[in-house]
């Protein structure tokens, strides 16, 4: 009996190709029950998220040609797509899964949204009764390894996004975000996607501000917040502790002379300012004032870059924890096998 | 001193000096669990500091801040006191990580600086000399942990102004947390001082001008901190760099007080 993975990833093919080959939740149930028909197939799970598509399989036949599968489960297939796929076999594949559920293979390095998508693609298989004796053993081993990695290492630390990273800041600033007014200014894409991280981590004192009235409403009603007209935003200033600035303006709107008479009103409490227009909207300068942190672009990039790295660093550890595991499971492999050929020794006698 | 007294000091200090190096093991390995151990640590040694502090008093009949030695350990066991009711309330649990090694360093002076002090048995006890005493060095101790949480916030705010925040920004606590609770302590260690100072004067007998003097300049100088809090006239920055260098001045100045166990008897 072999293990087998085999599939596309973001490492080997481009988003048009995973599309392609992509199964959807709908369809898993009717993929795994056709997959199980396939005479040479024993055990079966299907993992498919936008970042990869890969079966998992355990089969007699180690030589098991992909293509038909694939033309069987796909419709036809043109042949240039098979260049992306990728065959794993025994060890490899073992390696691949305990690599895939730590967040090692994943796009964004040490991400954790991978373990709950692993989990989810095993549950649906066990339900309908695809796994067996190794694929369920496999992936609770794969499920040990990726909590394992998560918690003595420190690949999941950190952000890796601007707006992630933005949201970590004010945190270390002020705690819990939940009583925080925070001020969106300008509702372009990036300070969407910022407004969205500061609503996911409980920020509830939302404005938004936009030369555009109606767009600015519309972000407002989306995030829970409430709408300001742009000619008023500088009215809420004095009451603000984190403004994010996306405008359009050609030059700095906010600068060390406008904050200063706001600053004397506001008590000493900090200011957080995230500056992610180009060109920036904030004065340089204002960094320098007591307590208002200015972080640009730039600023978030770069802590995004760090973090990222830091992770990466961590990746030789996890591979030395991960082949441990490796080596375990296949020692279990063995023992099993040692023991089939054991039983089937005593039973040809009787037979 | 006796070898009872001597072996919970020194307990305490070991206890003390294993919460201190496994906060510094937890940060150097990025291993960022709750630090468990280093509390029960701490918690350890403010057990021993409070058996050695009761043992002591209950031989010599008195609060036991007779001399120098004593007066150490008296301030640890103060500034962990509250550490341990502060630290809890505002989930400070990294500033376990800072208050272990000042209680290591103030433990380690008593021992090593004040090896062969005894304990000096006063047959009359004046109640305002021992509130005075007392009072002042629990306000020590709160001044002591205003100083670490002054610490803790600039490092945070240095860290928020060069932009580069390490793996330790995100383990200590937000910055307007520090800044509050750094004023807090700045508040209890300044009303303790200011009861500690006012029985000073009940005390009767002869005054010590000089500690006197003295203490009024520290207390106005917590005074002045507190003011210019008040009056929002300072930044939180500039709030918690004047209680670390009015610390440092209750610090250096320290050896120089005279203490009770140096006044003429009563």
């Amino acid at each position: 009996m072999q293990i087998l993975c085999f599939g596309i990833s973001h490492q080997t093919a481009n988003v048009e190709v995973r599309e392609r080959f992509a199964v959807p939740d709908s369809a898993l149930a009717d993929s795994l029950t056709r997959l199980s028909q396939v005479p040479s197939v024993l055990e079966s799970v299907l993992l498919s998220t936008c970042n990869r598509t890969e079966f998992y399989i355990v089969t007699h036949d180690s030589q098991l040609a992909i293509e038909p599968l694939f033309h069987s489960f796909y419709g036809p297939v043109e042949a240039s797509a098979f260049q992306h796929l990728f065959r794993l076999q025994a060890v490899s594949s073992i390696r691949h899964l305990f690599r895939v559920a730590s967040g090692l293979e994943s796009m964004v390095f040490g991400e954790t949204e991978i373990f709950g998508q692993v989990k989810r693609a095993y549950e649906a298989a066990a339900r309908l009764g695809t796994t067996g004796r190794i694929l369920n053993r496999l992936f609770q081993k794969a499920f040990h390894v990726g909590k394992h990695i998560r918690s003595a290492t420190a690949i999941t630390r950190g952000s890796v996004s601007v707006g992630s990273v933005a949201v970590d800041l004010a945190r270390q600033i002020f705690g819990e975000l939940k009583a925080h007014k925070i001020m969106i200014l300008g509702a372009g894409e990036t300070s969407e996607r910022t407004a969205w991280s500061f609503q996911s981590q409980g920020a509830r004192q939302l404005f938004v501000s936009n030369r555009s009235f109606e767009r600015a409403t519309e972000l407002a009603e989306a995030i829970g917040g409430r709408a300001i007209r742009f000619d008023h935003w500088e009215d809420e200033f004095r009451d603000l502790d984190i403004l994010v600035s996306s405008t359009a303006a050609p030059h700095a709107i906010v600068t060390r002379a406008k904050l200063e008479p706001v600053l004397r009103m506001r008590r000493d409490r900090p200011l957080f300012i995230i500056d992610l227009a180009i060109p920036r909207d904030v004065d340089p300068a204002v960094h320098q004032m007591d307590g208002v942190y200015v972080y640009d672009l730039d600023s978030l990039q770069a802590i995004a870059a760090r973090t990222l790295e830091a992770r990466k660093e961590e990746a030789e550890a996890c591979d030395h924890m991960i082949e441990k595991h490796v080596q375990d499971f296949e020692a279990w492999l063995d023992r099993i096998a040692e023991r089939a050929i054991t039983s089937a020794a005593i039973e040809c006698p009787r037979t | 001193m006796n070898g009872s007294d001597r072996l919970w000091v020194e307990l305490a200090l070991i206890s003390y000096l294993t919460g201190f190096a496994y906060s510094v093991y937890l940060l150097a390995t990025k291993k960022f669990l709750t630090p468990g151990v280093s509390f029960w640590a701490i918690c350890a040694g403010f057990l021993f500091t409070t058996m050695f502090l009761f043992d002591r008093g209950h031989a010599i009949g008195r609060c036991p801040i007779t001399n120098r030695f004593e007066v150490l350990v008296f301030m640890t066991w103060s500034m962990v006191l509250i550490y341990l009711l502060i630290g809890s309330t505002y989930r400070l649990s990294l500033m376990g990580a800072f208050t272990a090694p000042v209680a290591c360093a103030l433990l380690f002076f008593a021992v090593a600086l004040s090896p062969n002090e005894s304990a000096v048995k006063r047959i009359k006890v004046n109640p305002w000399l021992e509130a005075h005493t007392s009072f002042s060095m629990v306000a020590c101790g709160a001044f002591a942990l205003a100083c670490i949480a002054g610490v803790m916030f600039l490092i945070q705010e240095r860290q928020l102004k060069t932009r580069q925040p390490s793996s330790i920004f995100y383990r200590l606590p937000p910055i307007t947390a520090l800044s509050v609770v750094n004023s807090r302590l700045l508040w209890l260690g300044f009303i303790l001082f200011t009861v500690g100072l006012a029985t000073g004067f009940l005390i009767g007998g002869h005054i010590n001008w000089l500690q006197a003097v003295w203490s009024i300049l520290v207390w106005c100088v917590y005074g002045g901190i507190l003011i210019a809090r008040v009056r929002h006239a300072m930044a939180a920055k500039w709030v918690a760099t004047l209680s670390i260098v009015a610390f440092s001045l209750l610090l250096s100045t320290f050896w120089g007080i005279r203490f009770i166990s140096e006044r003429p008897s009563l």
